[in-house]
């Protein structure tokens, strides 16, 4: 099958299966129209597998129809298919697709509605329209539609979180979830403005090929001049930072579990909030030529890994543990990214997507089965009571926490993806590998006080919901046991394409060979520029034109490579040819290959330190943590405030937010706006109304008055003015 | 020489002919039984004229030694006062015969007072202007008061005709003053001894602008309007609304450009405090009226305030904008008093506004014309009635005249409020005895048809622009 008609089909089929579900549900019932957006996904789910399994790695240019022409700027509505696109398909679209299926049994019965309420399509349809959204995010050949994708998964996000729109609580945190969004796309749409500014184009291949002219760029932003490539850096970081909830735009995350559990994994685990590590890699090319913005991604990510591995230490709401560990994860693959192993931050999107997904939808199982009851303190001894549910969290909490052989590459995903990350931390930053290590022993710890507190001990809290806690139906467990395929094996299976490997890293992602290797491939850069070419078929001529570049350069950039490896940038004007670039002097992979074995071994040291004092707190001597709670009460509060962040924010931004609106809307618009309005429209006006009423007598000696008189006027005027 | 210039007369020629040969046809033949075909032909002829006009007019020639011009100027306002005189007689003849007074002179005088327009359009002196405007003047005196045992209708004849002598007064004073220090009557000759204007010569244009003034009602000397518009029979009021303001604005246009085109830094200050006069006065005025007939007096008072706004700005720009906005507004009255003249209670016609109390209610399709009508004179976009202003505040902000333009505004906005109140009254009103609409097919058409061009032209405005373009460049350049 034909692979540029599958990308077009996959990435528009959720639009119409959204559009069909939230508007035909009338026409054709509930039951077909929720159904028909979830096989619709499954359609797209398999048709990116066959492009992920079958894909060449050449990156391909498909346009699909103009968007915004305007000047110099023009924008196509375009699939960029790549390595990096191809492996965010297969994470999208299967998540998504199983999430839908989960959703048929989750959402089938719902107390926040009366009965007969319509609510299940308008729920598929949210999904389905997320997932186009997030579709046009990755498949984005430019920024602006990248930007249209961002923004329309922030659409659905709200949508979804305040999906119980009668919960005033669940309307507080979508508002909260996209008020803080709006931070950060402030500073990614001014990234875009100053790429823009700079580059004069907003496609990709254009603004890649400017990357190292950027470098040298300076631009006077706020107060100063600053390296160009540096801050166009940072400001896209910030716009990932609010999507990928990291440190201090992160507030969302956690409040955003006010949403039903299935999106909690959909959007909130797996996918859009991956949205922001993804846009780093994607702009690897332009972070290759920032190292300031590099490494304030290390210190932040490093810094959230720990900071929400410590909150999630003591939370007792179910999800709020797990969006913490989310939260934590995504901290993980900023650091990859930020030391410049960006393979590697995707491996660990990639591995997170599969067990972070089962593990909400695991929870979502075990709330099912206790009757929406969401405190851990509750839970106890639900082993027996959904056995294969508790099967699955395993599964999952041995993927996050990382169990594995040490020093082979046997082991669940987790094992692998995150063992790369800090293998690469140690290499790029003492201060980041320092922190995930320490993290690392925290995810161990939350993770198995979470499976201790539900499924071991004795049954706590009401004995009701425990004596009528049930197995949840097929639907549900199904997908479960899809993920569970994902957490125990995609680690393995592709742990040589993304890190183990170089050679076959650097293939997969179709960059240039690395410059050990650089003299050989300079042999055979003639055959090289015909099958580059003959890829851009559909494309545009200029589109084939750039392709057909980087393998021409090729030659003479390799030859200089042999006599100076320092200098042997991409000639500027052209892009990099592969899905993600690591620059000449990055060296990461393989100093990370090097790494001492006690590096290595660290994350399993930790891990293991976790579980047994996760044991020894919560199997053998349940009583612990309520002493050490108490003792250490500050700490135990400091923890559980989360850092006192949302008070702080309270304090700092909100009431004074509140205060200048009130002020404005009362005074300004209420006093002064409408005040001086009504006053001209309400007594002004009225009186002279009422004199020109008065004029109009009906004498018409009255009215030849009035016309005497305006010609005195204008007359005395007309006198005075001329000045004869 | 002279038989050449009569070719240039012709339309005016051919329409007094037939308005001669129709009054002794009525006169002798069937007399009010004649009425509706009279007015058919006569609107006939109208429309005739109004095309031999505009396609087969060209060039620009001054005939009869500069007494009368022919240019496209002239021709663009001769086609816009015909096609409105036809517009207002076909629509007129239901309601005239319904309220018995379907009298044979009212198209024959009607198509002398147009006869009148023409040469006022077309004057190159002083004399052919006074002539075309007398004849104009007292041909409207008469249909004013042509409901002769109504006392309201004769009140109206009689106020017109006494103000409308003043007026006259004043105009010919100004012109004999003109004449005094210019020593002609000839525009062109006008223009020959400006180049050191006497004050005498200001005053003299002063005075004589106050005249026409009178005619296109602009304040101060618009107190007649509302009187006669309510006083006369809705026909005669949708008649007084169009054709005569377009005519003359027109003549207006004409003198102080042709006459007195080297210093409009003079009449330039004139037109602008009229403008303003009559934007505000017209906005302010008209929120207190409750009939609709009045309303319309104050709008349109209102209205010619923003013609002069283009006027004032003494460009070619200006002058195109001013045309434009006639030609819109000539239009948009077209459309609303097709819907007032439809109005009745209990089989008798009524113009007052609480009658339109829930009027959608009972006919949403006329109610939404009326709506679109009434933001479209309220100059709410994408309505035409919104370019019309725009084009003028536009020629005043080109012109260096910002404030002229930022009056303009701040009026509209006010003046907004009486147009929309007729809107909220149809669709928000309280439950009363309200009015009904009986329309004759023609005046069904006209409202509709109008309110669609109100919609559909902001396309490109059915190609005005270049036209009014033309048109101006004839008069100023």
């Amino acid at each position: 099958m034909d692979m540029q008609l599958s990308a077009k089909i996959i990435l528009f089929a959720p639009l119409v299966g959204s559009i069909l579900c939230g508007f035909g549900w009338r026409l054709i019932g509930e039951k077909a129209a929720t159904w028909l957006a979830t096989l619709i996904l499954f359609l797209g789910a398999v048709l990116s597998w066959y492009i992920f399994l079958t894909f060449q790695g050449d990156t391909q240019h498909i346009t699909v129809l103009r968007f915004i022409e305007s000047g110099t700027l023009s924008t196509e509505w375009g699939i960029r298919l790549d390595r990096m696109s191809a492996i965010m398909l297969v994470v999208v679209n299967s998540v998504s697709a199983l999430v839908h299926l989960y959703s048929q049994g989750y959402m089938a019965h719902d107390d926040n509605w009366a009965h007969g309420e319509s609510y299940r399509p308008r729920f598929f349809a949210y999904l389905s329209f997320f997932t186009f959204a997030m579709l046009s995010l990755i498949t984005s050949d430019n920024l602006v539609q990248m930007f249209f994708g961002w923004e329309g998964v922030g659409v659905a996000s709200y949508l979804l979180i305040g999906f119980y729109y009668r919960k005033p609580s669940a309307n507080a945190a979508a508002m909260k979830a996209f008020v803080v969004n709006r931070v950060g796309d402030f500073g990614f749409a001014l990234g875009i403005f100053a790429l823009y500014y700079l580059t004069d184009s907003i496609r990709f291949d254009e603004v890649f090929a400017a990357a190292p002219k950027l470098a040298e760029t300076n631009l006077h932003f706020l107060w100063a001049d600053w390296n160009a490539a540096n801050l166009i850096g940072v400001l896209l970081f910030i716009g990932a930072c609010g999507k990928s909830a990291q440190l201090f735009l992160h507030t969302w995350l956690p409040d955003a579990m006010e949403g039903p559990t299935p999106v909690s994994a959909l959007i909130h685990a797996a996918t859009m909030v991956t949205a922001g590590v993804f846009l780093v890699c994607r702009m690897s090319p332009l972070y290759e030529y920032a190292p300031d913005a590099k490494t304030l991604i290390v210190v932040l990510g490093a810094t959230t890994a720990f900071f929400a591995a410590t909150v999630g230490l003591v939370q007792n709401d179910i999800k709020r543990v797990i969006a913490y560990s989310t939260c934590s994860q995504l901290g993980y693959m900023f650091v990859a990214a930020g030391v410049g192993m960006y393979p590697v931050a995707m491996f660990h999107l990639f591995t997170h997507a599969f067990f972070k997904a089962m593990l909400f939808l695991g929870a979502g199982s075990v709330i099912h089965a206790m009757h929406h009851e969401q405190d851990m303190r509750n839970y106890g001894g639900l082993r027996k009571k959904i056995p294969l549910t508790f099967w699955a969290m395993m599964i999952g909490t041995l993927a996050i926490t990382g169990v594995g052989i040490p020093l082979t590459h046997i082991g669940f995903a987790g094992f692998l993806s995150k063992d790369a990350v800090i293998e690469s931390a140690w290499v790029g930053s003492g201060y980041a590998f320092t922190l995930l290590v320490i993290a690392a022993f925290m995810t161990s710890f939350y993770s198995w006080r979470l499976m201790f507190m539900t499924f071991f001990g004795k049954p706590k809290g009401d004995t009701h919901a425990y004596d009528h806690a049930h197995e949840s139906p097929a639907v549900m467990l199904i997908p479960l046991g899809v993920l569970a395929l994902g957490a125990v094996f995609s680690g393995m299976v592709w742990y040589n394409s993304f890190f183990g490997d170089e050679a076959k890293m650097r293939s997969w992602f179709n960059m240039e060979p690395a410059h050990e290797e650089m003299a050989e491939a300079a042999e055979a850069p003639a055959t090289e520029a015909p099958a580059t070419e003959a890829v851009a078929t559909e494309a545009a001529p200029a589109v084939a034109a750039t392709e057909a570049a980087p393998a021409a350069t090729e030659a003479p950039a390799a030859t200089d490579a042999a006599v100076a490896t320092e200098t042997a940038h991409v000639e500027p004007g052209v892009a990099p040819s592969g899905a993600i670039y690591l620059g000449a002097d990055n060296h990461v992979l393989h100093h990370a290959h090097e790494a001492p074995e006690w590096v290595k071994v660290s994350p399993f040291i930790a891990m293991v330190l976790g579980f047994l004092l996760a044991f020894q707190f919560y199997i053998r001597r349940p009583d612990l943590p309520g002493k050490l709670a108490a003792q250490q009460r500050p700490l135990y509060l400091f923890l559980l405030n989360k850092w006192y962040f949302d008070e702080l924010y309270n304090v700092i931004f909100v009431k004074p937010a509140l205060w200048l609106g009130n002020f404005l809307w009362k005074k300004g618009d209420g006093a002064v706006i409408d005040g001086a309005l009504n006053g001209v429209a309400m007594g002004i006006i009225p009186f002279f109304t009422k004199l020109a009423g008065r004029w109009q007598s009906g004498y018409v000696f009255t009215y030849a008055f009035a016309m005497v008189l305006g010609i005195a006027a204008l007359l005395t005027w007309m006198t005075l003015t001329v000045g004869h | 020489m002279i038989a050449l210039d009569f070719h240039n007369v012709l339309p005016e020629i051919v329409l007094a002919l037939y308005a001669m040969a129709a009054l002794l046809a009525c006169v002798y033949a069937g007399k009010d039984a004649l009425t509706g075909v009279v007015t058919w032909a006569t609107a006939g002829v109208f429309i005739a004229l109004a095309a031999y006009i505009g396609f087969a007019g060209e060039g620009s020639v001054a005939a009869f030694g500069g007494m009368f011009i022919d240019d496209a100027f002239a021709r663009f306002a001769k086609v816009v006062i015909l096609l409105s005189a036809a517009g207002v007689l076909l629509m007129s003849q239901d309601y005239l015969a319904r309220n018995q007074m379907g009298r044979f002179e009212y198209p024959i005088l009607i198509a002398l007072a147009v006869v009148g327009m023409m040469f006022m359009v077309s004057a190159g002196d002083l004399m052919t202007l006074y002539l075309g405007l007398e004849l104009q003047s007292l041909a409207l005196y008469v249909v004013a008061a042509m409901k002769r045992d109504d006392v309201k209708s004769t009140e109206a004849g009689l106020k017109y005709f006494v103000l409308g002598s003043l007026s006259s007064g004043l105009l010919l004073y100004g012109a004999s003053l003109v004449y005094g220090y210019a020593g002609t009557t000839d525009f062109a000759g006008i223009m020959s001894t400006l180049a050191e204007p006497h004050i005498g010569l200001v005053i003299g244009l002063v005075f004589l602008i106050a005249g026409m003034a009178f005619k296109v009602s602009a304040a101060p000397f618009h107190m007649w309007t509302p009187d006669v518009y309510e006083g006369a029979p809705t026909p005669v009021t949708a008649f007084f609304a169009t054709a005569p303001k377009a005519a003359a604005m027109a003549m207006i246009a004409r003198v102080v450009f042709d006459a007195f085109g080297s210093i409009p830094a003079q009449w330039g200050q004139v037109l602008a405090a009229l403008a303003v006069a009559s934007m505000f006065l017209g906005a302010i005025a008209a929120i207190g009226q409750r009939d609709i007939k009045r309303l319309m007096a104050y709008s349109s008072i209102a209205h010619m305030g923003y013609a002069l706004v283009g006027l004032a700005a003494g460009t070619a720009e200006g002058v195109q904008a001013m045309l434009i906005y006639m030609a819109i507004y000539v239009t948009m009255n077209l459309g609303t008093f097709a819907f007032i003249m439809s109005l009745e209670r209990d089989g008798k016609s009524i113009s007052d506004i609480d009658s339109l109390n829930m009027f959608s209610k009972r006919e949403p399709l006329k109610a939404l014309a009326v709506l679109i009508l009434m933001f479209s004179l309220a100059g709410v976009p994408p309505m035409l009635g919104f370019f019309g202003k725009f084009y003028v505040l536009k020629a005043a902000v080109d012109a260096g005249m910002t404030w002229l333009a930022l009056a303009g505004a701040v009026a509209s906005v006010i003046g907004a409020f009486y147009y929309l109140r007729i809107v909220f009254f149809m669709y928000f009103g309280r439950e009363t005895a309200g009015a009904t609409s009986r329309m004759a097919p023609v005046q069904w058409l006209m409202l509709v048809a109008v309110a669609a061009v109100m919609l559909l032209g902001v396309v490109n405005l059915f190609g005005i622009e270049a036209v009014a373009a033309t048109a101006a460049a004839a008069l100023v350049g």
